[in-house]
């Protein structure tokens, strides 16, 4: 393994986090949403706390893909042809939630219609995306060639990869909650409602964290208990650490504390993935004839990795400025003259 | 060729379709980008002059911005397939290209869609917390974002029709990349690049002159037809007439590059200087061309000035060890033949159309009275979307049997046939469901965006109109201490305005 192997093996785990925190929480808004909008005004708020920046929260997810399929592209095309159905049903998700969201306000005749698409839309990528997460850690059968060779989308479901599945949608509800009580103009009862509900879903995720855990653990990956680093325990504990952090500043209304602590949990949970899948990409399961595809097997070649690093150094300050820019000019809560637009 | 059963045919299809859908938006979004851009800074300056046209400019803004919204919406969501789609679908290619490929694909996003999306944020809820001035610079912002965009997804694409920079792996299994700048500036990127984006700006002008000349044959907003005309008008010819040199540039390529390519769209068979027709029929069987008209050694002087350049056939090219893989008897000639005269011949009708416009436009209005103009003008847009889908067409289907070309000047060994291309986990089965679903959930969604283009334009650009109670709140980012009723809401943002419409 080369150092800029390494360093691209890092940087997609810092996209991959990059876009659990911020789509994690829009993500969480839009299922949350028939629970949250229980009027005109309040579904209007909830759009609103999202509006502006959902689509450059589902950048990062693109922005992963394409470092994934320049860097490691053995390992991009494994997955998203050997998960079809599954990215499918993402896609799908994502296509229809990014349109309802957008035409709701501007169509009364069919907000019925957009709104369940929306909530809809919203929970498949939230729930499936943790469930591929699962398989590359527990494994998945590949022929010599490095293609999937188990069942289409069944295959993929066991109790293990569901309730990673369950973790990422938990950490996902857990942040929407925080978002729009961090968004919904204070005083209000949707504001109530919505830091109402953040506790019991972040201790769901905890009781979530602790179970695939043990399960990872004791079941999947037997062997891995007796070298785990000290990095995962850092990770595994800051992580814990920081949910609770998270439940005690909503408890004392602080919401801007509680949403920033929830979202460090979130990269905790992704920096212990990476340290856990390290040198992996995607795990060989036991049955396999294929090998598990490594950084080291993977990798472009120097040059390629090379030149991505040069576009990185240009091109993430330039997102890191437009996002200080974007989340700036909307800061603060939604303003009632704001919800037509 | 079984329908139901053979993977690369289904994946093609599929490929096809998602994208053709995307490129109908796209067009859309980056040509209207310009419009809104340019509208936006009209606002701008009557704002500072203290223009009593101010108003006037700022509801042109919000209705180009609720266009614009509501497509690119669909341009994003449908771009993800895109995105995944060589996953997918094309895991062999992926393995193959992904070195050289891939970067392009990171690097649009990083550089073009963070740009496109934050700023379209400002543009659609930021009007009441940032400066005119920022407002403005957002809608450049935005165009300039999708442009980049096209540059980095059609470097990709470029890369494919004409590899450069690259060489095979040892062990045959991939392309590796030995000179970033080549494969980026291949031979075929800048013609392309200037092509596509020059169609996608006729695209946008011919988009606002048909807006304009529906509304002048309802006899609505008649200041608002007039002025947007005159914009579409004028960046209608000013690409039109650039169209020429990108539009030639691009075909000198093909037959420089691309010698397969060139013999489909010509329909040559045989090895022969290649004559200019108009429009024609290729009779795929007979190997030959039907046309009742022809310039002799027409296209010969296009590509070289000369009128006496022989080009080498499909019969003969299949003989080349380069070339040998295409079998003249099953490529889509007519197809490809087709496509490409009818690009052309859309240029005479985009040509035909913008001058009319720009002639009655600038001459004291003249087309407000010119029912015959107004109608044509309001079909207009379909003559640049036929172009650019052909186009596209051209382009692709002309390229087949490879996914990656040989092409002329392209490194020995780095080309990948299309049927090898494909993914090996996803079964044709697989592929019909999600060939299902995209057609019923794309359908739904172009229904969904008639719905609200249509809305938009019968409202037309008129102020918005917030009811009085809630114009009191305050603004900016202070929190609201109205507390929630349930009736300040929808009712709202509902009513027409009707009282407006008639001006
Ligand atoms: C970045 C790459 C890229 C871009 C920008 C485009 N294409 Fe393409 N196209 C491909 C990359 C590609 C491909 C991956 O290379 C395909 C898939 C299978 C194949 O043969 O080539 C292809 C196939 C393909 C086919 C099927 C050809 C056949 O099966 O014979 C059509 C009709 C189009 N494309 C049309 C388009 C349109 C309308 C585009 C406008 C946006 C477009 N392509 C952009
Ligand atoms: C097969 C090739 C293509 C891929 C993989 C692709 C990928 C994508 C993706 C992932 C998005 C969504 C970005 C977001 O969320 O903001 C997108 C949108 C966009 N794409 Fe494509 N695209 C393709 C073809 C093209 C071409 C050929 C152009 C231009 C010439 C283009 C221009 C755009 C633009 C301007 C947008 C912004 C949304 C819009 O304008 O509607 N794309 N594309
Ligand atoms: C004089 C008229 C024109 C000529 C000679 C011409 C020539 C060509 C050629 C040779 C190609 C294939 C390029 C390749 O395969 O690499 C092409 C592609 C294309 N054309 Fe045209 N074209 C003309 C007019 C137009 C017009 C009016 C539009 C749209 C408004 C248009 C849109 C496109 C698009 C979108 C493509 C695909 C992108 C590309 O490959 O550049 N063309 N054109």
């Amino acid at each position: 393994m080369t150092f800029l192997q390494i360093l691209w093996f890092i940087l997609i785990f810092v996209l991959i986090a990059g876009y659990f925190v911020l789509d994690g929480f829009d993500l969480g808004a839009g299922v949350l949403y028939p629970v949250l909008g229980k009027n005109e005004r309040d579904k209007a708020v909830v759009r609103r706390a999202i509006g502006p920046v959902w689509d450059g929260n589902e950048v990062w997810l693109l922005t992963a893909g394409g470092a994934l399929f320049a860097a490691f592209a053995p390992a991009y095309a494994t997955t998203f042809s050997g998960f079809y159905l599954a990215v499918m049903l993402v896609l799908f998700g994502l296509i229809v939630r990014a349109v309802s969201l957008e035409y709701r306000a501007h169509d009364p005749k069919w907000a019925r219609l957009w709104d369940v698409l929306f909530t809809v839309g919203s929970l498949l990528p939230a729930l499936l995306l943790g469930v591929a997460v699962g398989n590359i850690y527990a494994g998945i059968p590949m022929d010599a060639a490095g293609n999937y060779s188990g069942v289409p989308l069944l295959g993929l479901i066991t109790p293990f990869t569901l309730l990673c599945g369950l973790l990422g949608l938990a950490m996902c509800l857990a942040a929407g909650a925080s978002w729009v009580a961090l968004k919904a103009p204070k005083p209000s009862d949707m504001q109530d409602r919505a830091a109402k509900l953040r506790m019991p879903l972040q201790i769901v995720a905890l009781v979530l964290f602790a179970a695939v855990s043990v399960y990872a653990l004791v079941i999947v990956q037997p062997e891995m208990a007796a070298q785990l680093g000290v990095v995962r325990w850092v990770f595994a504990i800051l992580f814990v650490v920081a949910v609770v952090a998270a439940i005690m500043a909503g408890k004392k209304n602080c919401d801007i504390g509680s949403f920033v602590l929830q979202s460090a949990a979130a990269v905790c949970l992704v920096a212990l993935l990476a340290a856990s899948m390290f040198p992996n990409l995607v795990v060989a399961s036991a049955d396999s004839v294929g090998a598990s595809i490594t950084i080291a097997s993977a990798a472009s070649s120097e040059l390629a990795l090379s030149w991505m690093t040069g576009i990185a150094c240009v091109g993430v300050p330039l997102v890191l400025i437009y996002h200080v820019i974007i989340y700036r000019t909307f800061r603060g809560r939604v303003a009632d003259d704001e919800l037509d637009y | 060729m079984d329908l139901l059963t053979d993977v690369a045919l289904l994946s093609r299809i599929q490929f096809a379709l998602t994208v053709a859908y995307h490129f109908f938006f796209v067009p859309l979004s980056i040509g209207l980008g310009l419009i809104l851009a340019i509208n936006a800074t009209k606002h701008y300056r009557a704002v500072k002059r203290g223009d009593a046209s101010a108003e006037q400019e700022g509801n042109a803004v919000r209705f180009w911005v609720k266009i614009f919204t509501a497509t690119f919406a669909i341009g994003v969501a449908t771009g993800i397939t895109m995105e995944f789609s060589f996953g997918t679908n094309w895991a062999n290619y992926s393995r193959f290209v992904g070195d050289i490929f891939g970067a392009p694909l990171a690097a649009e996003a990083l550089f073009a869609f963070f740009l496109e999306s934050v700023f379209l944020g400002v543009l659609l809820f930021g009007r009441n917390r940032v400066s005119l001035k920022f407002y403005t610079v957002s809608a450049w912002l935005v165009w300039f974002g999708s442009c980049l965009s096209a540059l980095w997804i059609l470097i990709a694409n470029s890369w494919m029709q004409t590899p450069a920079g690259a060489q095979l792996a040892a062990d045959g299994s991939k392309a590796v990349i030995t000179d970033f700048l080549a494969a980026a500036f291949n031979p075929s990127i800048l013609p392309r690049y200037a092509h596509t984006v020059i169609a996608l700006l006729i695209m946008g002008a011919f988009v606002a002159m048909a807006v304009a000349a529906w509304y002048l044959l309802r006899g609505k907003f008649k200041e608002f037809a007039l002025k947007t005309m005159k914009i579409g008008a004028v960046v209608g010819i000013v690409a039109s007439c650039a169209m020429i040199f990108a539009a030639h540039a691009s075909a000198v390529l093909v037959w420089e590059e691309q010698p397969t390519k060139m013999a489909m769209m010509e329909g040559m068979y045989e090895d022969e200087i290649p004559p200019l027709y108009a429009f024609g029929w290729v009779d795929e069987n007979g190997e030959k061309v039907l046309a009742p008209f022809a310039i002799p050694g027409g296209t010969s002087f296009l590509a070289t000035g000369t009128f006496d350049t022989e080009y080498q056939g499909l019969n003969s090219l299949a003989e080349t060890e380069k070339y040998g893989d295409i079998n003249p008897s099953e490529l889509p000639v007519n197809l490809v033949f087709q496509s490409y005269h009818l690009m052309v011949a859309m240029y005479g009708a985009i040509m035909l159309v913008v001058i009319l416009a720009l002639v009655f436009t600038l001459r004291g209005g003249k087309i407000a009275n010119m029912k015959w103009l107004q109608r044509l003008i309001v079909i207009g847009p379909l003559f640049p979307f036929i172009a650019i889908q052909t186009g596209w067409i051209t382009a692709e289907v002309g390229r087949q049997p490879w996914v990656v070309y040989p092409s002329v000047s392209g490194p020995d060994g780095v080309s990948l046939l299309t049927n090898d291309a494909i993914s090996q986990s996803v079964s044709a089965p697989e592929l019909l469901i999600t060939l299902a679903l995209f057609i019923a959930i794309y359908a739904f969604l172009l229904i969904g965006w008639i719905r609200i283009v249509k809305g938009f334009i019968q409202k037309g650009p008129v102020g918005d109109e917030v009811a009085p109670a809630q114009d009191m709140t305050p603004t900016r980012a202070t929190v609201s201490a109205v507390p929630a009723t349930e009736t300040a809401s929808a009712s709202a943002v509902e009513t027409a305005d009707a009282s407006k419409e008639g001006e």
